[in-house]
């Protein structure tokens, strides 16, 4: 741990080890983050449910990377390609506003391996109405 | 470039002019302001010093004192020479956001006009707002005139964006008393003024597009304290980086001021201490005292944060009998600066300590009147020739209905 002598003035944090502009114009996957940056700092220690990405029924529509408070939905090539769960809270507002049947984005416990959640992904189900994962109870959301 | 504007000799100006015509000569970047009595003419001069092309800077309207500060915060950390004003209720709504602006450690000079804390309303002086600031990790210099608003409002500006410092800063004056009282003012030509300020110097700017910079993180317990250690370590510190402004100051205009400013306490038995305008008007009372044969003394600061503990505990430690005079509502304490300066004293080591005692007066613009202060005087000479208290420690003076005092 840093003494208080060693921090820098002002408790701000630098993201980057090189310059800005440079970075900014990569791939965030492969930029040089600095250690103590908000990006590499895990903030998702509370988390207790965690929503999993189903890329088999995923429209690319992206409502869940419009909704995400926390900036956790990731994408790749214009395709959503994942979730960010060093910085998602399991809000579960991404499943919320998932419009496929099924849900391409589920909640589970944050336990549940990725493999064997998808494993249970729900069948589609005619005539189903929308419903609110908050409202309508349930991590799975059916 | 703005135009210069031209000042005589000598001004006559109330505080808010002398404030507002510092602010420009500074050549502030962003002012963000919601207009409050009676800082109000702060802003009103200054909008009217923009409008007739005196200033460079944008002037921002927002929709309340939290939004004016929050804008300050933000055009501060995106690199700019910010400043604001305000008084009482205007203060406590921007408290929550001056915290922000010391742990960022950006260096905005905020004025505070000192007026009375509602409930009931009242638009009159009392340190109320100045004392309700005291813990936000604001350096708080305390003025006694207009020449001194003028004057320690350009010094703010020096002291919170020295490298060694970077902390914000508050000049206070006494609503009306100062705020509105016109004196006479010597102010610096703008140039000279500007020069004695200096170019503003930003650390990590955010408009640094080459280092991105994150300001107001969370930070959780494993780095909070460490970072409020900082702030009070830069505090601390900070007053030898005043002085030093002090001495600049005195070389350039010969007013010479001190952190403490005293009056006959070199053989003094009974003092005063009070901040703002009571300083003057302790000194009359002071004179008349010593006329009577009271060797009486009178002691002020201009810094009340960092509090300037060392020097307070020297000054007094002949002095048989001190009154500290509070113009502040304790509401079920002993007066603020009473705890302050009784720490003071304990800190100076194997001496015998003065008799203390604590006056509330002046609440919500009540006149504090000569006849009061020569009673005070009285009292601590009672106190003197005792080596003990006569009356009880904390009186209310000036209070209607009977007598109210307490321990």
């Amino acid at each position: 741990m840093k003494n208080w002598q060693e921090f820098e003035m002002g408790a701000v944090l630098f993201p980057f080890e090189k310059q800005g502009q440079e970075e900014l114009s990569k791939h965030n996957n492969e930029r040089t983050y600095t250690t103590d940056s908000s990006f590499t700092a895990s903030v998702a220690h509370w988390r207790v449910e965690k929503p999993v990405h189903n890329k088999d029924v995923c429209i690319n529509c992206f409502n869940c990377w419009v909704y995400c408070p926390d900036a956790s939905i990731l994408s790749r090539e214009g395709k959503m390609s994942g979730i960010d769960y060093e910085h998602c809270k399991g809000c579960g507002v991404c499943v919320d506003v998932c419009p496929t049947n099924p849900k391409s984005l589920l909640m589970f416990d944050n336990l549940e391996p990725l493999e064997e959640a998808l494993g249970k992904w729900p069948e589609k189900k005619e005539g189903l109405k929308k419903k609110s994962y908050r409202t309508e109870g349930g991590y799975n959301g059916f | 470039m703005a135009s210069s504007y031209h000042l005589n000799g000598v001004e006559a100006w109330d505080g808010c002019t002398a404030s507002a015509h510092a602010l420009r000569q500074a050549q502030v970047d962003v002012v963000a302001a919601y207009p409050i009595t009676p800082s109000t003419p702060i802003i009103q001069n200054y909008g009217s010093f923009k409008d007739n092309g005196y200033i460079d800077g944008e002037f921002v309207l927002v929709e309340s004192e939290h939004a004016a500060m929050s804008a300050c915060v933000g055009a501060a950390a995106a690199g700019g020479r910010v400043s604001t004003a305000t008084s009482s209720q205007g203060f406590a709504l921007m408290v929550e956001v001056l915290y922000q602006a010391a742990g960022m450690r950006l260096p905005i000079v905020l004025n505070v006009a000192n007026r009375a804390l509602a409930s009931p309303l009242n638009i009159h002086c009392d340190h109320s707002d100045m004392y309700l600031g005291r813990d936000s990790g604001w350096i708080s210099l305390c003025t006694c005139n207009p020449q001194e608003v003028y004057d320690f409002t350009l010094m703010a500006f020096r002291l919170a964006e020295h490298m060694g410092v970077r902390v914000p800063v508050m000049v206070h004056q006494d609503g009306f008393l100062s705020s509105h009282t016109v004196q006479n003012v010597r102010p610096l030509a703008d140039h000279i003024a500007y020069k004695f300020v200096g170019d503003y110097v930003p650390v990590h700017p955010m408009f640094d597009f080459d280092k991105p910079v994150s300001y107001g993180a969370q930070a959780e317990e494993e780095w909070h304290f460490e970072h409020k250690a900082k702030l009070h370590h830069a505090i601390m510190e900070s007053s030898s980086v005043l002085e030093d402004i002090f001495n600049d100051f005195a070389k350039l205009t010969g007013r010479q001021y001190n952190i403490l400013e005293t009056f006959d306490m070199e053989d003094a038995e009974v003092a005063i201490f009070a901040l703002g305008t009571t300083w003057e008007s302790a000194i009359v009372a002071a004179k008349k005292a010593r006329e009577k044969g009271i060797k009486a003394g009178v002691v002020t600061t201009h810094l009340l944060r960092p509090f300037p503990f060392v020097a307070l505990g020297e000054v007094f430690k002949k002095a048989k009998a001190v009154a500290i005079m509070d113009k502040s509502s304790p509401s079920g304490a002993m007066g603020a600066l009473f705890n302050e300066i009784a720490a003071s004293l304990y800190q100076v080591q194997g001496s015998r300590h003065p008799v203390l005692s604590n006056y509330i007066y002046g609440l919500g613009g009540r006149d504090l009147t000569q006849a009061d202060l020569d009673h005070i005087f009285e009292e601590l000479s009672q106190d003197a020739q005792k080596g003990a208290l006569t009356h009880p420690t904390q009186q209310f003076i000036g209070l209607a209905g009977p007598k109210l005092s307490y321990f």
